[in-house]
Formats: structure tokens, C-alpha cells, sequence
């Protein structure tokens, strides 16, 4: 890697990070804004216009609070949980495409070609931060949290991988990357393979019909109601449950360590959400006024990005409006709805796709 | 009483069903509070309460409509007080001929406001209708002794009273008339 490399590469991470942080401020202003009109409240609206600086005043709080370490954790897992449960969540960006072109440069930090391998290779690395932090906090509830977050995890890992597979059949169509594509995407799409996001945006690309959510509506429920899962999110909050388990896995937890439980799981719900977008919703494509092509310009290349990034803000308020739509599930519903529902209907879904993909060719 | 458990049907078991209603409901409530057709929660420094008829908020002596001092030093409300908020220090034998025919008007009147529980014993006992139980409900201060309420205080805040009765007029007429048997 030569020192240019290095440096666009840097810079794309900067420019990443730089927008992937204040979204998660605003999320979680979002969160409390949404939740409280949900529930005829105000919410937040003091600080700033609209409570708009309501994440610097939090930021200082979390800063200025006392950092307590209970005398009977183990400090060194204590200490690293934190950590764990978030670098995993940041790390899924490396591979999402989050926009087209910008100055010459593919607008993803590293293109790899094994991208949706690499992104569930990652998230299932956040549950190690979860059961370390119920583990090292050496109290009944934070265990407890910690316990069901691998249970939970390992039974919507497998459904979540499984109903992706799908997309992957119909995406590594040689026919369509051999002569339906355009000029620009040909030589956008130079160099890589069959398991690289972009060429799901690619696949994607023409009209809204060709969006894998019209395409393969069963896979995206199932994926969707796995990334709720995998995010702890309500309905699926288990590991958290606050009215059962205090606080769940972070309940030891104070000041900044806190904060970064609670960074992590805003940043994994962005991750899953990114990811989404890009497997079901065309990423940083939109089949009008010809936005569907990589850019050529800077415009069209900061408008792709924007794009992006609104169709995840779009997710995420999905996201927040589920949590204070639906009640949280119980232990054994959740266990029978990964294992028995969603594991055998995403298996019947790759077997329906491939009957079908083999009476088409 | 025994409550019939119904076997849910197949479309209920997708949990679709009632993931649909929930939206539908937290859907309205979210419209309905941005748009301001739904409003539970006042802006409260901003928006204030209008305090309705009879609310027992703050005791304050009141003036009659020439500005003198209705109490009379009777001590009866200090007696009366459940919390023994109220304390006054009756002028004694001494009178002053500068207040316009007011006799035993009080040298100090303190009420407590951290004490005072607004039970308006204090206005109901008052034989002279000096004290009443007025509007507001949000006293505060920075100190204990900022909270104990003195004479001055209490007359500027109580203002005046619309006085039928005009006891003080009257006596000092009174007196004026027997002026020359003096």
C-alpha cells in the first residue's frame, strides 16, 4: 500500500467517522423526541433551538460523571467490555458502500470482495462485549443480561445469515453483469466479485421494482427482524430488559464506559441499518433522473451520499418507532420465533429461489 | 371466573396483525401530538396556570381601599395555625396616632412559608378580614429567612381589600365628631 493509499484511505475514514457520529448524537435526540410524541410528551427541547444541542449537554454529562468501578468486578474484563461492544459495531463500516464516486475514489473505506461475509463476520463479534460486561461486572442481572445476549445472538445469527443467501443467488447472475449493465457501471464494478456490496447496488439499479425488497420480501423480514435482534432492540431488548434485569449487562456500568455501551448499540443499529439499505433498498442508488449510475461528477457523488445516509436516517427512525410501538417478547417467544420461524422459512426461501432461478435458465 | 384462553389463528400467530395495530395507534398519537391536537404538557416558566376560584394558595394580610392595616393583633390566627407558621408581635398598650385611627395594628406579622400548609385556618378565623389566602402557589427564595414572610412584605403582596364594612373610617369619623369634648 503506497503512502497515497493510505492517505485517501484515511481521509475516507475521517469523512466516515465524521458523519457516522453526530448521526448517532442525533439518533438518540431523535429517539427521545419520537418516543416522547409517541407517548403525548415534550421531550428534550431545551437545549438549543428544538433541543437540537441536546447531544453536547449529554456528551458532558457522561464525560463529568463519576467513573465507578464496583470493588468486586474483575477489572481487566471490566475495562474491556466497553471497548469490545463497540469497536465491532464501527468496524462494519469499513465495507459498506456509502456512496458512488467522489473525486475518482470508490466511496467505500475498503472494497473488499468478501463484504457480506466480512459485515456478519464482525457483527457477531459485539455479543463478546455484551457477555464479557455480564460476566466481569460479577453481579446477578448484568449475568443475566449477559447470558441471554448470546443466546439471543447465536439464534438469529444463523436466520440472519441464511436469509441473505437468497440475494446472493440472484446477484451472481453472470448473464445480467455481462451485458445488463451500462458503461460506467461496468467499469465501476471492475475488478470485483460476486460477494461485493456494490454489486448488489448494481443489481439494483433501473427501477424501484428492481430493489431486492420488492424481489425478496421474505428475506428482508426475516433479515430486518434479525437486525432488531442483533442490535437488542425492542421488541427483542432482552440482554437490556430494564424493567426485569435493572439494566441488564450495563447496570455495573457508569459515566464514559456507559457511554460507550450506549454508542455501540446506536452505532450497531446504523451498521444494520447501512446494511439493509445496501442488500434491499438499492444503497446510494435511486432509479430516477438517472441517479441510478455511478457519478461522474462531484455533485452527483455528494448527492449519492446523501442519499445514503437518508435512507438510513429512514431506517432508524423505523427502528425507534418499533421500540416504542411494541412490548418486549418473552424469553421462550424469541428462542421459538428464531429457531422454529425464521431459521426453517429463510432455508424454504433459498430452496424456493433456487427452483425458481433453475426453471428461468 | 374463568377466563377463555381462544386459540389464536394462524395470522395472528405471524404477530403481523398486532404489529399493525400498534403502529397504527402510536402512528396517531405521534401525529396528533406534532401537530398540536393532542397537548398534555404545559411549557411551565413560560406558560402558566390560571389558578382556579378558591385555590388556597399564599396568606397575605390585605389594606382597606384608604390603605391602612386591617389587623388588629388579636393573635387568634398564630393560635389557630396547625403548623404554628404565623407569629406576631402586638404593639402593646402604646398608640400610634400617625396610623389614622388604627388601633393595635402589629408591630411585626411573620409567616413562615416553609411551614405554612395552606389550610386557610388563618382566614377563617380573622375576625377583621385582614387576612386572606390569595393566588400563588410558587414561593421561592434562597434562604430560611427569606422564606419567613414579615409585615411589609405581606401588605405589599396582599394589596388592597374592597372593605364594605370601613371600620377604621368609621371609628376615625367617630372621633372626629366627639373631637371638641376632648
Amino acid at each position: 500500500m503506497t503512502l497515497a493509499e493510505l492517505l485517501i484511505s484515511t481521509l475516507k475514514i475521517v469523512g466516515l467517522i465524521s458523519v457516522v457520529l453526530p448521526l448517532i448524537a442525533y439518533s438518540v435526540v431523535a429517539e427521545r423526541r419520537i418516543s416522547a410524541a409517541i407517548q403525548d410528551r415534550v421531550g428534550p427541547n431545551r437545549v438549543g433551538p428544538f433541543g437540537l444541542l441536546q447531544p453536547l449537554a449529554d456528551g458532558v454529562k457522561f464525560l463529568l460523571k463519576e467513573d465507578f468501578t464496583p470493588s468486586y468486578v474483575n477489572k481487566v474484563y471490566f475495562w474491556m467490555a466497553p471497548a469490545l461492544a463497540m469497536i465491532p459495531s464501527f468496524v462494519v463500516f469499513a465495507v459498506i458502500p456509502f456512496g458512488s464516486m467522489l473525486f475518482g475514489e470508490k466511496m467505500v473505506v475498503a472494497d473488499l470482495n468478501v463484504g457480506i461475509l466480512f459485515t456478519f463476520a464482525i457483527v457477531s463479534l459485539s455479543v463478546y462485549g455484551i457477555v464479557l460486561a455480564g460476566y466481569a461486572s460479577n453481579s446477578k442481572y448484568p449475568f443475566l443480561g449477559g447470558i441471554r445476549s448470546s443466546a439471543q445472538m447465536i439464534s438469529y445469527e444463523i436466520a440472519m445469515g441464511m436469509s441473505v443467501i437468497p440475494l446472493f443467488m440472484l446477484t451472481s447472475d453472470p448473464v445480467f453483469f455481462s451485458q445488463g449493465l451500462s458503461e460506467s457501471w461496468n467499469q465501476f464494478l471492475m475488478g470485483t466479485s460476486d460477494l461485493n456490496l456494490s454489486r448488489i447496488i448494481a443489481y439494483q439499479s433501473g427501477s424501484f421494482f428492481d430493489w431486492l425488497i420488492f424481489k425478496q420480501p421474505l428475506a428482508f423480514i426475516i433479515f430486518l427482524a434479525a437486525a432488531f435482534a442483533e442490535t437488542n432492540r425492542l421488541p427483542f431488548d432482552l440482554p437490556e430488559s430494564e424493567t426485569e434485569l435493572v439494566a441488564g449487562y450495563h447496570t455495573e456500568y457508569s459515566s464514559m464506559k456507559f457511554a460507550l455501551f450506549f454508542l455501540g448499540e446506536y452505532a450497531a443499529m446504523i451498521a444494520a441499518s447501512s446494511l439493509m439499505v445496501v442488500l434491499f433498498l438499492g444503497g446510494w442508488s435511486l432509479p430516477l433522473w438517472g441517479l441510478d449510475q455511478p457519478a461522474d461528477n462531484v455533485f452527483l457523488g455528494l448527492l449519492h451520499i446523501i442519499i445514503f445516509f437518508s435512507k438510513v436516517s429512514l431506517f432508524m427512525v423505523f427502528f425507534i418507532w418499533i421500540r416504542w410501538t411494541l412490548p418486549r417478547f418473552r424469553y421462550d417467544q424469541l428462542m421459538n420465533l428464531g429457531w422454529k420461524r425464521f431459521l426453517p422459512l429463510s432455508l424454504a426461501n433459498i430452496i424456493v429461489t433456487a427452483i425458481w432461478l433453475w426453471f428461468k435458465s | 371466573m374463568i377466563v377463555e384462553r381462544k386459540e389464536l389463528t394462524l395470522l395472528e400467530k405471524t404477530y403481523l396483525p398486532g404489529i399493525a395495530q400498534g403502529i397504527r395507534i402510536t402512528t396517531k398519537h405521534f401525529i396528533d401530538t406534532v401537530t398540536g391536537r393532542r397537548k398534555v404538557t404545559m411549557q411551565y416558566p413560560e406558560e402558566k396556570w390560571t389558578v382556579p376560584d378558591g385555590y388556597r394558595g399564599a396568606p397575605y394580610l390585605v389594606k382597606d381601599q384608604e390603605g391602612r392595616t386591617k389587623c388588629v393583633s388579636c393573635q387568634l390566627c398564630e393560635f389557630i395555625c396547625p403548623p404554628k407558621a404565623i407569629k406576631i408581635t402586638p404593639p402593646g398598650p402604646s398608640v400610634n396616632s400617625a396610623l389614622g385611627g388604627v388601633e393595635k395594628c402589629p408591630e411585626d406579622f411573620e409567616i413562615n412559608m416553609l411551614r405554612c400548609i395552606f389550610c386557610g385556618m388563618c382566614q377563617e378565623v380573622c375576625p377583621e378580614e385582614a387576612i386572606f389566602l390569595m393566588r400563588d402557589y410558587s414561593l421561592t427564595g434562597e434562604s430560611r429567612e427569606e422564606m419567613i414572610y414579615h409585615k411589609d412584605k405581606l401588605l405589599t403582596l396582599g394589596g388592597t381589600h374592597q372593605d364594605a364594612i370601613q371600620k377604621w373610617k368609621k371609628k376615625e369619623s367617630e372621633a372626629q365628631a366627639q373631637a371638641p369634648f376632648h
